[in-house]
């Protein structure tokens, strides 16, 4: 059925075949009460809703109105872009992690750095100290007192746990040596006079009775003439330092090798 | 002009009204719109042409609507629904085109 039929209708209008078609347009458009003209203003009523709101539905639900097909592609594409993406954010996730916890690494390394150097360097004389110890004064009234006597004390006192030992303004370290002769001793050599000053860090109560052990190095201090009593403190301070040599010949085991 | 103060009021009524196409009719109301305009250009050109008929017109309208939608249903059931409301759009096309050149050739004789 189509309008380009033949009109069945015996009503039909007869051709217009000399009037313009202009002004056929005109006349159809003319108001007219007739019901053509309303059937056909009902029509165009019933299409011009129709269109409105198909092209509101189309314009509101894109996707409801696709194919099948169409859907389960555009699916496939928003799930491999959702692996995409959070494949991507696991692995930025990881590089993060692995920047802070290198960093925080690094930090702890560099703390632990630090502390072994300021220990190292108490140790090794290179850093002035300060804590509680003792001082020990050794007058030598005749000048008899040896460089061994004075050895036998350095010895008595690292044996007791001594951390940080000046005598007079000579650090002591682990290569310290004693020479010259009674009266005249040679610490490193640097001259040291009486009265022989001490000033070690460490655990007074061990120092001063490890020193004063019966036969032991004050002891033989007293048989040379000398007094000396070990003063126990709550603050000394070992303020000479020593600059500690490159080793020239040593040099470190490798950790995984040691 | 009855069927064009028709059309501007059923445009109006779409705009102000807002109606929410029913999930059963949405695949067909489209082919229905466009067959419904194949039918309003044939009349066009039918009146042209000297040989408007109102009943036809209604008629013409009323059942290429309907039978457009019937097809894409059909397609539908069928399981070639997007292949034949294709189709469908692809013939009222081309006779809307036919039409508008009779149209054309109607008013501007070239």
């Amino acid at each position: 059925m189509s309008v380009t039929d033949p009109p069945g209708s015996p009503d039909a209008p007869e051709p217009p075949d000399r009037r313009s078609p202009w002004r056929t347009i005109g006349q159809a458009l003319r108001p007219r009460g007739s019901r053509s003209q309303l059937l056909a203003g009902l029509l165009c009523a019933l299409l011009g809703f129709a269109v409105v709101v198909q092209v509101r539905q189309n314009q509101v639900e894109g996707l409801s109105r696709l194919p099948q097909s169409e859907l389960v592609r555009i699916l496939d594409q928003a799930n491999q872009r959702t692996d995409d993406l959070e494949r991507e954010a696991a692995a930025l996730e990881a590089t993060r992690q692995e920047l802070l916890s290198g960093s925080g690494q690094q930090a702890a390394a560099l703390e632990a750095a630090t502390a072994a150097a300021e220990t190292q360097g108490i140790l090794s004389g290179r850093l002035p100290a300060q804590g509680p110890g003792i001082e020990l004064v050794i007058s030598d009234p005749r000048g008899d007192i040896t460089p061994i006597a004075l050895f036998n004390v350095l010895e008595e006192l690292r044996n007791a746990g001594a951390e940080a030992i000046q005598l007079d303004d000579v650090r002591i370290v682990a290569s310290s040596y004693f020479t010259g002769a009674p009266g005249a001793v040679v610490v490193d050599g640097v001259p040291v006079e009486a009265p022989y000053r001490w000033t070690v860090i460490g655990d007074p109560d061990t120092m001063g009775p490890a020193l004063e052990i019966p036969g032991g190095a004050l002891a033989q201090i007293r048989n040379y003439g000398g007094s000396g009593t070990p003063q126990s403190r709550l603050q000394v301070e070992v303020t000479a330092t020593r600059a500690v040599p490159e080793p020239r010949f040593a040099t470190p085991l490798p950790a995984d090798e040691g | 002009m009855i069927a064009v103060l028709g059309l501007v009021v059923g445009v109006i009524g779409g705009i102000v009204l807002q109606p929410t196409v029913p999930l059963s009719v949405q695949p067909y109301l489209p082919i229905a719109v466009v067959a419904a305009l194949d039918a309003l250009f044939g009349g066009l050109r039918a009146l042209l042409d000297g040989i408007f008929d109102d009943r036809v017109f209604v008629v013409s309208f009323l059942s290429n609507a309907v039978v457009a939608a019937l097809i894409v249903f059909l397609g539908d059931q069928l399981g070639v629904g997007t292949q034949l409301s294709t189709a469908v759009v692809v013939v009222l096309g081309i006779r809307i085109f036919s039409n508008a050149a009779a149209i054309r050739r109607h008013l501007f004789k070239a």
